[in-house]
């Protein structure tokens, strides 16, 4: 009832790196539970993932070895075994695209409450998670009731696990339904002309930008600045830009020596792109935004102001 | 076949807000389609005019003042709308469960063979209601589809999921399903004119629990937000003041120095 399970993540033959975050996370709770830290890795290569699974603080690793890639009915099927099997009352998992794939429903089959994209967890008796809302303005404190549930945690929120553990590893038999969503490939997505991720200076544009005709703006100042023109997520969105110049969790990780936002807020998704970045310039209307939270020169106006201005500057 | 398509009004905030209590204070707050399920109303409809879709039926939960926002569904093209609210629902923080209790019965009325709705809410970023949903009603799902290709005919709906680092895996679901839709999957459309005053005349059907034979023990919380607070701002940026002039002055000579130039 006390113990945590975590559920590993992996990829085309990689473990993601959320893997070891949810981890931690998971001993953390474990430790304020009083109870086991049991890992499960379903498909590919598990014997393989249990080697490097076992961190310093797991006590047990479950490997179900079934497919070869992520199959959302196959993790369902397989960490809902294990947790009844072990009596697991806390369920971690990463908050990952395929995370939110399996976990609601997970939280649904076994009937317990589910929070999503925790930040902080605190536990006393009872889970206080901490998380975001209304597009990363505010954080809130939210209560659980009772002692089970399913939580996903955050990317880059926890430490990855390091060391090396003395982990049991077992393979659990668990009988997976046949799914009625069969995976036919992968596509990368963002090939084309440029790579961003090769780019120096990155002048890079976001919603502030606020209609397709001003992206000339924004074009001039990267010739000016012999920069690469990248954008976040709105702009692709809108058809604006090739998905091949999008930052962020979705599009291209970047680290240029120099990154300018250009009316960019900031969002975490965005971030999660371009943090690597040497020096970060940030233009926003608004004081507030996130991205001046890791920028390290900013300006706080309006980029159809400064832009013509910076643009002057290098004519 | 048959869509039905979830639709949220998302409050949004203010970029100064003052906090009450554990929320954001009302007057601080905008309400508006939430921008997932724009993608996903634009995909019902485009169904619809492809002639797979025979139906569409948007179906909200919110109070009256949302519906304005399903108006904006309905002029966009979908049939009809059902609005779900109950007093029983109102001050708290709804849990997924609740919202799955509410969205089954107004599945087992309708019928549908296909539901979309949005990746997450803009305001709560939960992203979990339409899977969990899909486990209670027994349909197939895929979650963050950037691609949709429905096959009536075979019962099968190709899509692509966005993964993280410019991946897609390509699926093909089962239909009955839900998916949840991630925004650039298609270009939403703006109401027309004529498209708004058609709305006007559509249906939308308020229900309450007893309509759905629900009662307010099957939609109590697991979950009460404690506490609400900006993030401390970890901000060591260099703020460069002065007008537009100086500070675009200041600044390239902060980028000469990182050895930015043309």
């Amino acid at each position: 009832m006390s113990d945590v399970l975590v559920a590993a993540e992996h990829r085309r033959g990689t473990l993601r790196d959320v893997s070891y975050e949810a981890i931690t996370a998971g001993r953390e709770l474990a430790d304020a539970r009083g109870g086991d830290l049991h890992v499960a890795v379903v498909g590919g290569d598990v014997d393989g993932f249990a080697e490097d699974l076992n961190r310093d603080g797991v006590d047990a690793i479950h490997t179900v070895d079934d497919g070869e890639e992520f199959d959302h009915n196959a993790y369902q099927a397989a960490v809902s075994t294990l947790a009844d099997r072990i009596d697991a009352g806390a369920v971690v998992l990463p908050n990952s695209v395929n995370g939110l794939d399996y976990a609601p429903a997970l939280a649904e089959a076994l009937a317990v409450p589910i929070v999503t994209d925790a930040v902080g967890i605190d536990y006393d008796g009872g889970l206080t998670v901490t998380r975001e809302m209304y597009g990363s303005k505010v954080e809130t404190t939210v209560d659980v009731a009772g002692d089970r549930f399913v939580l996903t945690v955050r990317g880059g929120e926890w430490p990855p696990a390091d060391g090396v553990g003395d982990a049991t590893v077992e393979a659990a038999d668990v009988d997976i339904p046949e799914s009625g969503a069969r995976v036919t490939g992968f596509e990368e997505v963002g090939g084309g002309d440029v790579d961003i991720a090769d780019a120096d200076v990155l002048v890079s544009v976001g919603r502030g930008i606020e209609e397709e005709e001003n992206l000339e703006l924004v074009e001039e100042l990267a010739d000016a600045l012999g920069a690469t023109l990248s954008a976040s997520r709105p702009i692709v969105d809108n058809g604006w830009l090739p998905k091949n110049r999008q930052v962020g969790q979705s599009g291209k990780v970047v680290t240029p020596d120099v990154y300018i936002a250009v009316g960019i807020s900031g969002a975490v998704q965005h971030v999660a792109g371009m943090k690597g970045s040497d020096t970060i310039v940030a233009i926003n209307t608004d004081p507030n935004a996130p991205i001046f939270d890791i920028a390290d020169y900013g300006i706080v106006g309006d980029l159809f102001d400064v832009v013509p201005e910076l643009i002057d500057e290098f004519a | 076949m048959k869509v039905l398509v979830t639709v949220k009004e998302v409050a949004e905030a203010d970029d100064d807000f003052a906090i009450e209590g554990t929320d954001i204070a009302e007057s601080d707050l905008e309400y508006d389609l939430n921008e997932w399920d724009d993608y996903a109303v634009e995909a019902a409809v485009q169904l619809a005019e492809a002639g797979i879709a025979d139906e569409v039926v948007a179906v909200t939960v919110g109070p009256e003042r949302a519906e304005e926002t399903i108006r904006m569904a309905l002029a966009k093209g979908a049939d009809r709308a059902v609005r779900v609210w109950d007093d029983a629902l109102d001050g708290g923080f709804a849990d997924v469960a609740s919202k799955v209790e509410l969205f089954e019965a107004v599945v087992d009325e309708e019928e549908p063979d296909l539901i979309l709705g949005g990746v997450q809410a803009a305001d709560t970023g939960f992203g979990a209601t339409g899977v969990a949903l899909a486990e209670r009603i027994g349909f197939e799902h895929a979650a963050v589809v950037n691609h949709l290709d429905v096959d009536a005919d075979a019962g099968v709906a190709h899509v692509h999921r966005e993964l993280e680092g410019g991946v897609e895996e390509l699926t093909d679901v089962d239909l009955p399903a839900v998916l949840t839709v991630q925004t650039g999957l298609n270009e939403p459309r703006y109401a027309s004119l004529r498209g708004i005053r058609q709305a006007q005349r559509k249906e939308i059907a308020a229900k309450d629990l007893s309509d759905l034979g629900l009662t307010a023990d099957d939609v109590e919380s697991a979950l009460t937000v404690t506490g609400m607070y900006e993030p401390e701002s970890e901000s060591d940026a260099e703020i460069i003041e002065g007008d537009a002039g100086e500070s675009a002055g200041r600044l390239a000579e902060v980028l000469r120095e990182k050895g930015v130039s043309a």
